[in-house]
């Protein structure tokens, strides 16, 4: 399977990274040689094996669905590129 | 008292419990080194203020003799754990001025302990590297040098800051955080032990994620005792970890008997690669032979799936960064690029994300986006997962065939120059994790213990790997392997 230019666009769109259109050529190839690499995984037989969901056998602790945390407004928003007004302030994104 | 900055835990715990000296005075002592040792930029953030403050307060409790084992012990921390108001950003632009308004796990339960922090540690950007080379505020050096040739070479990486800083006794020991060798590798590029508990032995809580099924934090220390000593410090159950294990800590330190009479040591032959250097096999014999002479038995064993490894780590890594990483958007904290007129939300993610990631952050991201795209999701991601298990399950077995500990080279080299990996692809640089990722893909713990020198006068190490979460029995190998080498060179300072 090899990358072509527009894949490595596409990629790096669905990334949500901005990558110049000079650079894409370059790094497709770079993603052919991992993916390349990765291609070895191809020869093992997985017949009927389960893809491993946790490394350790452990079942997910549960507890009340009582609140534990909260009110902290000031400290979520203290390391904010831009917080006004108690929230966090991006481009519009609604007209 | 001078050259308090060369003991290593142990030796000053015992001291400052005799009261020999005070922990201001060996705080005092490592502030010194740190400050005469910019040109290995391995403390990235000094925090002198903090550290004499807890010290002072770590001298208080020693008096009143109600003092754990870290009382008073100066370490450094590696800058991906997370401290509360002092900079933590995983040696990534994207978290330029991130000021952490809580306590990472790991590091609350060692200042508890009385643990005095000196300093955030230099590591590759968000861990991913080999040679500490895609940080953000520059290269770590290795104290070491090739014997007669002044070339900077590489501590190793990811925790490459935390290598050099205990290599080059700037600190008592420090924190590094292994995701498919972090600990290990850096540990032998540098003369030093480091050990990657099992999955779920310490909590992830407060540790920036890189890949969070394989990522563990663990010590690097300056011998075998000071990593039982301060792995028992940051071990534990934590509910604000959901994977973290709910199992008592043993004491690790208790197991070091020295004695491994009985046990069966396993030496794989997957891990003899073609080419591999001489010297590499040859520390790997005399290993295998002081494992040996100490009683155990020696048994030659077979872990099929070992060349697949790294290709299943370089999905599942990238797959688990590509999402953990979504989250820097530049809303909530660190970089936001400069927006132009007209530019919307998606121009501010884009921008943003290409500003604030290098090079290797972004070809990760990229690719884990890739594999876990629709069409490519099965192909990789899945088939990923399933060889992961069947490489887990190669452990198993022999693990249920009476082997107690798997002994392996560390490294497949000694340390390399800054610089000289720079034309090399990608893949050539991933190759440096091929003892070593097996490991954090079947979630076993791993330690690195120097054991000798090569030519060049370098350190090496060798690898041993444990039963899930019998660290001690581990350790306690590792301490009759220690004990065998002798391993004791240190760095010439040159710095």
């Amino acid at each position: 399977m090899s990358i072509d230019t527009d894949t490595a666009r596409r990629v790096a769109k669905l990334a949500r990274i901005r990558v110049e259109e000079d650079a894409l050529p370059a790094l497709a190839g770079e993603f052919n040689a991992i993916l390349g690499f990765i291609e070895q995984m191809q020869e093992v037989d997985v017949e009927g094996v389960e893809p491993m969901v946790s490394v350790t056998p452990m079942r997910l602790k549960r507890r009340e669905d009582v609140v534990t945390d909260g009110d902290q407004q000031d400290k979520v928003l203290a390391n904010a590129p831009d917080a006004r007004e108690g929230f966090f302030a991006v481009p519009k994104v609604v007209e | 008292m001078s050259d308090l900055n060369k003991l290593g835990i142990a030796e000053a715990r015992d001291a400052l419990k005799a009261g020999d000296f005070t922990s201001v005075e060996l705080t005092e002592s490592c502030l010194s080194a740190i400050d005469a040792a910019s040109a290995l930029n391995a403390v990235v953030h000094k925090t002198p203020d903090f550290a004499l403050e807890q010290a002072k307060a770590a001298d208080a409790r020693i008096n009143s003799e109600d003092a754990p084992a870290l009382c008073g012990i100066p370490l450094g921390i590696k800058d991906l754990f997370c401290t509360k108001g002092i900079p933590s950003q995983a040696a990534s632009a994207i978290l330029d001025g991130f000021k952490p308004e809580y306590e990472s796990t790991v590091t609350t339960k060692l200042f508890d302990a009385g643990a005095v922090m000196l300093g955030k540690l230099n590591m590759d950007e968000f861990a991913m590297g080999s040679s500490n080379e895609t940080s953000t505020y520059g290269d770590a050096v290795n104290p070491w040098r090739r014997e007669g040739d002044d070339t900077n070479l590489t501590p190793g990486g990811s925790s490459g800051g935390s290598a050099s800083a205990v290599a080059a006794d700037l600190c008592m020991a420090a924190t590094g955080t292994d995701t498919g060798g972090s600990i290990r590798q850096p540990a032998a590029f540098t003369g030093i032990t480091g050990i990657k508990p099992t999955y779920g032995r310490v909590s992830r809580w407060g540790i920036i994620a890189f890949a969070s099924s394989l990522d563990q934090a663990g010590p690097m220390t300056k011998s075998v005792r000071d990593a039982a000593i301060m792995l028992e410090g940051m071990c534990g159950h934590d509910p604000l970890d959901s994977t973290s294990a709910d199992l008592p800590v043993p004491n690790f330190e208790a197991a070091l008997t020295g004695d491994i009479h009985g046990r069966t040591i396993g030496i794989p032959r997957e891990y003899r690669m073609d080419g591999m250097p001489g010297e590499i096999e040859k520390l790997w014999a005399d290993g295998t032979a002081m494992l040996k002479d100490a009683g155990a038995k020696i048994v030659d064993i077979s872990l099929p799936h070992t060349k697949y490894a790294l290709p299943v780590y370089y999905v599942i890594a990238p797959a688990e960064a590509s999402s953990n990483l979504a989250r820097y958007d530049g809303v909530r904290y660190g970089h936001r690029a400069k927006l132009d007129q007209g530019d919307g939300i998606t121009e501010m993610y884009e921008k943003t994300r290409a500003e604030g990631f290098g090079p290797e952050v972004q070809r990760r991201v990229m690719i884990g986006t890739y594999v876990l795209s629709a069409g490519f999701y099965d192909a990789y991601y899945n088939r990923a997962r399933q060889v992961r298990t069947l490489i887990k399950q190669d452990f198993e077995t022999v693990f249920a065939d009476g082997i107690d500990a798997i002994l392996t080279p560390a490294t497949p080299s000694s340390a390399f120059g800054l610089g000289e990996m720079a034309d090399a692809d990608p893949v050539q640089m991933y190759m440096n994790d091929i003892f070593t990722v097996t490991v954090n893909l079947a979630g076993l713990p791993g330690i690195s213990v120097p054991t000798g020198l090569d030519k060049q006068g370098l350190p090496l190490g060798l690898q041993l790997i444990g039963r899930p979460w019998e660290e001690g029995d581990l350790l306690n190998t590792a301490h009759v392997l220690e004990s065998a080498a002798g391993f004791v060179s240190k760095p010439g300072k040159w710095w």
